[in-house]
C-alpha cells in the first residue's frame, strides 16, 4: 500500500538570481514499512522533496499524497514525526520535558504523557536520562532524545533529515544499527536523507538516488539486503554492489549538468 | 577572589585621583578663609589669586593642603566628608525623619518600581504586539526609538505639569517619567528575545501542527527569558535615573533628587554628594538583586547564566 505517493512534483523557489528548480517531475512511491533513503549531493533537492512530504513547502506543479491525504492535511492530522538536522532540544526542558513538547501540544493527558517518555527514552536507550538537561548529554544522545520526541506520538511515518550528518563516524555506526532496530520494533515507514553512500545502503529497503540543477530522481534501486542487517553486512558482495549502483547513480547526476 | 585585586585597584585610583582633586578644587575658598584667620598666604588679595589655577595657587600655598579637606562648605568634598554625611543621615537618623537619606531614598525607590513595573509591563506588550503584527512593527519601533531621544530632563516637567493639571500628583508622575525610560530597553530586549528561536525551532512546532498560542508560551517566551533579564537590568537603573530627574524640576520635597537639589540651593555639597552616592548604591544593589534572579531562574531552567 502507498503511504507517500509523489506523481511529476515541481518545486520552483523565487531567488534573487532568478528561479532555482529545486524539484522537477519527481515520481516516486512509499510503501508502508518501507525505509527509503533520499542520497545525493547538495541541491539535488533531497531535503526539498522531504519538507514537501512533510508541508512544511508547498510544491508549485504535480501531486503528493501522504496517507491518501495532502501534505498538510497530513500535517494538521500528525501523521508523521520529524527529526531535524540538529536534535533542537530546547535547552530549558529537560530529556523528559522534550520528549513531553509534543504531547502537551497535542494533549496528551498526564499519566499518558508520562508513561509515553518512559516507553520512548527505552526505545532509544536512554532510559534514565529523563530529568537530565540538554547540555549534560552528548551530541549523539541529544540526537537520540530528539527522534525519541518524534516517536513520542506514534506517527506512522518517521522523517529523518541527515539526522546523524553532524556525529562522527563510530556514534553514527552505532546509532545506525539502533534505528534499524527501532524501524524493525515498531514497523514504521521512514523516510531518510544523507549523503552518506554506506549510510543509506546499509539502513535502506529503497535508495532513491538524486542529482541537482534541477534537483530530480536519477535511479531508485530496492535494495537486495535482508531485513535482519549485522554492521558486518557492509563487507559482503551485494552490500558493496549496491553501493557500486548507487555511486554510478550519483556520477551519471554529475556528467549531464 | 581573583576578581578582587583588578576591582579594589580601580576603586583606589578612584579613590585617590579624588583625593588629590581636592586641593585644587578648594583652594581658593582655603585661601580666603586662611586669610580671614590670618594665616600667611601668597598672593595676599583675593583679586590677585583670581589671575591662579587651582593647581598654581596650590603649589604656593603647600601648607594650606590640610585646611582644603575640612571647609565646612568646600566647592569638592574628600571621601571622608561624604562618608560621614551618609552615616550621618543614613544611620543616625529615625528613617521617618525628613533629614533621614533611607526616608528620601524610599520615596524615590517606591516612584522607581511602580515606574518599572508598569515600563516593563508595556515594554513586553509592546514587544509582543511588534513580534505578531506587522503593522506595529513598522509603526511602533520608530516612535519608541524617537521617544528616547528627547531629553528626559525637557519632558520630565512636562510631564509632572499636564498630569498635575488634571489632578494627578505625588508617586504617579514620578513613575511615568521611570516607565518611560525603562520602557525601552525591555521593548528591544523582548523583540530580540522573542524573535530569537530558529527556523528549524519552528519548523518543529509545525510539524506538530502547534497553534500560535501555543509556539508563544511553549517556545518564543521562555526563548526570551535570556534577552529580557539583560533588559531588566538597563531598565531598573534607568527608571532609578528616571524618578531621580522627575524630582529635579518640580520643587520635589522628598527624594534623592530633591536632596541633591537642596544641597546645591543652599550651598550644602555633602548633602548633593551624599545623596548621589546614595542613589548610586541604590542603582547597584537593584542591578545586583536582578542579576541574583537572573541566575536563579536561568539555572532553574536548565540555561547557565553568561
Amino acid at each position: 500500500m502507498a503511504v507517500i505517493l509523489a506523481n511529476s512534483l515541481n518545486l520552483t523557489f523565487q531567488t534573487n538570481d532568478g528561479p532555482v528548480h529545486a524539484l522537477k517531475d519527481v515520481n516516486l512511491e512509499i510503501n508502508k514499512g518501507d525505509f527509503v533513503s533520499f542520497i545525493g549531493p547538495s541541491g539535488c533537492g533531497k531535503t526539498t522533496f522531504l519538507r514537501c512530504i512533510a508541508g512544511l513547502e508547498t510544491p508549485t506543479g504535480g501531486d503528493i499524497s501522504v496517507n491518501g491525504m495532502t501534505p498538510d492535511e497530513a500535517r494538521m492530522a500528525r501523521a508523521y514525526g520529524y527529526v531535524f538536522q540538529a536534535a533542537g532540544l530546547y535547552p530549558w526542558r529537560t530529556i523528559g520535558g522534550n520528549i513531553k513538547l509534543p504531547l502537551e501540544i497535542m494533549g496528551f493527558s498526564k499519566a499518558e504523557q508520562n508513561e509515553r517518555v518512559g516507553r520512548v527514552l527505552e526505545l532509544v536507550d536512554l532510559a534514565g536520562f529523563e530529568k537530565k538537561f540538554p547540555w549534560q548529554l552528548s551530541g549523539g544522545m541529544q540526537q537520540r532524545a530528539s527522534i525519541a520526541r518524534a516517536l513520542a506520538f506514534d506517527a506512522d511515518i518517521l522523517l529523518m533529515d541527515e539526522p546523524f550528518g553532524a556525529l562522527d563516524e563510530i556514534v553514527r555506526d552505532h546509532l545506525n544499527e539502533q534505528l534499524l532496530q527501532l524501524w524493525a520494533r515498531t514497523e514504521k515507514t521512514i523516510g531518510f536523507v544523507t549523503h552518506s553512500i554506506p549510510e543509506a545502503v546499509y539502513l535502506s529497503t529503497k535508495i532513491v538516488v538524486m542529482s541537482p540543477r534541477p534537483g530530480r530522481i536519477t535511479d531508485v534501486i530496492d535494495s537486495p539486503l535482508p531485513k535482519e542487517r549485522p554492521l558486518d553486512i557492509r563487507d559482503s558482495a551485494e552490500f558493496i554492489a549496491v553501493a557500486h549502483r548507487v555511486r554510478d547513480g550519483l556520477r551519471a547526476g554529475h556528467v549531464d549538468v | 577572589m581573583k576578581s578582587l585585586l583588578p576591582v579594589l585597584s580601580v576603586v583606589g585610583a578612584i579613590l585617590l585621583f579624588w583625593v588629590v582633586s581636592v586641593v585644587p578644587m578648594n583652594m581658593h575658598l582655603t585661601a580666603d578663609l586662611a586669610q580671614r584667620q590670618d594665616v600667611a598666604v601668597t598672593p595676599d588679595t583675593p583679586v590677585a589669586r583670581q589671575d591662579y589655577s587651582g593647581i598654581g595657587l596650590a603649589l604656593r600655598n603647600t601648607h594650606l593642603f590640610g585646611m582644603t579637606y575640612t571647609l565646612d562648605r568646600p566647592r569638592l568634598p574628600s571621601p571622608h566628608q561624604v562618608a560621614v554625611e551618609m552615616w550621618e543621615t543614613i544611620a543616625l537618623r529615625s528613617v521617618t525623619s525628613r533629614r533621614s537619606l533611607v526616608y528620601h531614598g524610599w520615596v524615590t525607590l517606591s516612584a522607581t518600581l511602580l515606574g518599572f513595573a508598569i515600563g516593563t509591563g508595556l515594554g513586553i506588550l509592546l514587544a509582543v504586539g511588534i513580534v505578531y503584527n506587522r503593522a506595529m512593527d513598522m509603526s511602533v519601533m520608530p516612535w519608541a526609538i524617537a521617544s528616547q531621544t528627547i531629553p528626559i530632563l525637557a519632558l520630565a516637567p512636562m510631564i509632572i505639569v499636564m498630569l498635575g493639571s488634571i489632578g494627578i500628583q505625588g508617586l504617579f508622575p514620578k513613575a511615568v517619567i521611570s516607565a518611560y525610560l525603562s520602557f525601552f530597553p525591555v521593548v528591544v530586549g523582548m523583540v530580540k528575545g522573542l524573535r530569537s528561536p530558529d527556523a528549524m525551532q519552528l519548523d518543529l512546532l509545525r510539524t506538530y501542527s502547534a497553534s500560535p498560542n501555543q509556539g508563544f508560551w511553549k517556545l518564543r517566551l521562555p526563548a526570551s527569558v535570556p534577552y529580557l533579564f539583560a533588559s531588566l537590568k538597563i531598565g531598573i537603573s534607568a527608571s532609578l535615573v528616571g524618578a531621580i530627574v522627575a524630582e529635579l524640576p518640580t520643587g520635589a520635597r522628598a527624594g534623592f533628587g530633591a536632596r541633591m537639589l537642596v544641597g546645591d540651593q543652599y550651598g550644602q555639597p555633602m548633602v548633593t554628594w551624599a545623596a548621589l552616592f546614595a542613589a548610586a548604591l541604590t542603582a547597584a544593589a537593584l542591578v545586583g538583586l536582578f542579576s541574583l534572579i537572573e541566575r536563579w531562574t536561568l539555572r532553574r531552567m536548565g540555561m547557565q547564566a553568561t
